[in-house]
């Protein structure tokens, strides 16, 4: 092989600055802080599992939206057997009734752009 | 790379082989699909009609139509030809075209008439919408998805009652102060929006809006293919006529003059 020296350098350097964001991170635990939600006060549970909720609650609302606008569907029976109105402003928005200290802030840590949900659906009045 | 005639001949198999799997991987997938609930409370019908006895409207009264406004955070444009409605006044010649005529009754020539969509049995809005963002439901009710619709406007010009209203701007800065109901969303700028019977009243067992608004007994709101129903009372009783019906697109919206 001819340059294995400088191949294998060069290949090292690539992986150091490829790998570069996960170790910086790794050694600045402070870097990104984790962001602080604002919870509902007087309610424990969400309509399914935070765990779920958190990975999909997109694709629910997708199809909270389709029963009800295209099925005239409005309950929703959960997993743990309770029933829901499928609606994000009546149900989601009772309990999480800030856009900006839940959905707006969680959005920005994951660098998910906020979704225009809001442009039609009206949000409760944030009491400043 | 040469590639033998006998390799290109397993790669083309196993690509066959995905495809044959994928059937399997999208069952599992449905496998995921959510439950719902029957809600008792919901208003049901064959075949949903509204009957306006124009003959009881009080003079200068517009109660069915402020309260359609609220109920629906429908903007207030004014006149112009940005306007936004779902229920309007309109004069007899432009309500009934081809029925008047000179010297037809004072009274109805300048009585106003509350028009609104018809929910046509045979929409003609239904057949034009490349994206099926309006559509017929199973009780008759010609309603909208304001989230697919993308704006096109082949439904106004295929609805020939001008039933139906465009977006020409963002509508929420003219929806009035204090008026802005929370439960029904607003629409965005590029989306058409019209009379939808209020679904979302029927599911929760509710009247319309403009029915329950009416205190003159104008409106009333039933199933047709129930013969005790109130809307078939009254059709059975009085003669009624509907907009336009030479088009064959068997409007669900019956006048009584
Ligand atoms: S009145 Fe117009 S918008 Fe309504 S169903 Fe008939 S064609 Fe469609
Ligand atoms: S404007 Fe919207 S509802 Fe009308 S035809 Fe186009 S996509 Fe369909």
């Amino acid at each position: 092989m001819y340059d294995g020296g400088k191949i294998i350098a060069g290949l090292v350097i690539f992986l150091g600055v490829v790998t570069f964001p996960f170790w910086y991170t790794q050694a600045n635990e402070e870097a990104i802080e984790k962001p602080q939600l604002l919870l509902p006060a007087d309610e424990t549970e969400c309509v399914e599992p935070t765990a779920y909720m958190r990975a999909s609650h997109m694709q629910m609302l997708n199809e909270w939206r389709d029963f009800v606008v295209r099925e005239g569907q409005a309950t929703y029976l959960s997993s743990t057997g309770k029933m829901y109105e499928m609606s994000l402003t009546r149900t989601c928005m009772k309990c999480h009734t800030s856009r900006q200290e839940f959905c707006n802030k969680c959005h920005a840590y994951s660098g998910v752009s906020t979704p225009y949900c809001w442009d039609c659906h009206v949000e409760p009045k944030e009491s400043a | 790379m040469m590639k033998s005639r006998r390799s290109f001949l397993k790669i083309s198999g196993a690509c066959l082989l995905g495809l044959g799997v994928k059937p399997v991987l999208n069952a599992f997938a449905q496998a995921e699909r959510m439950e719902i609930a029957p809600n008792p409370n919901a208003l049901r019908a064959g075949r949903w009609a509204l009957v306006v006895d124009i003959t009881k409207c009080r003079d200068d009264c517009t109660d069915c139509i402020n309260a359609c406004n609220r109920a629906h955070n429908i903007p207030d444009l004014g006149r112009t030809k940005e306007e936004v409605k779902w229920i309007w006044n309109e004069s007899y010649e432009h309500a009934f075209p081809g029925v008047e005529h000179e010297f037809v009754e004072e009274r109805v020539k300048h009585q106003p008439f509350m028009v609104l969509c018809n929910h046509c049995d045979n929409p003609p809005c239904v057949r034009v919408c490349p994206v099926q963002a309006t559509w017929k439901r199973e009780d008759g009710i010609v309603m909208m998805d304001f989230h697919r619709c993308i704006g096109c406007r082949c439904c106004m010009a295929a609805c020939p009652y001008g039933s139906r209203s465009f977006n020409w701007t963002d509508p929420r800065p003219y929806i009035p102060e204090g008026r802005m109901n929370p439960d029904f969303p607003t629409r965005t700028k590029g989306v058409v929006e019209k009379c939808n019977f209020c679904v979302e009243r029927l599911a929760k067992g509710l009247q319309p809006a403009c029915v329950e608004s009416c205190s003159s007994g104008v409106l009333t709101f039933g199933d047709l293919d129930d013969p005790n129903s109130e809307v078939r009372k009254v059709l059975g009783e009085r003669y009624s006529i509907q907009r336009k019906p030479e088009l064959g697109t068997r409007p669900r919206v019956y006048y009584i003059l």
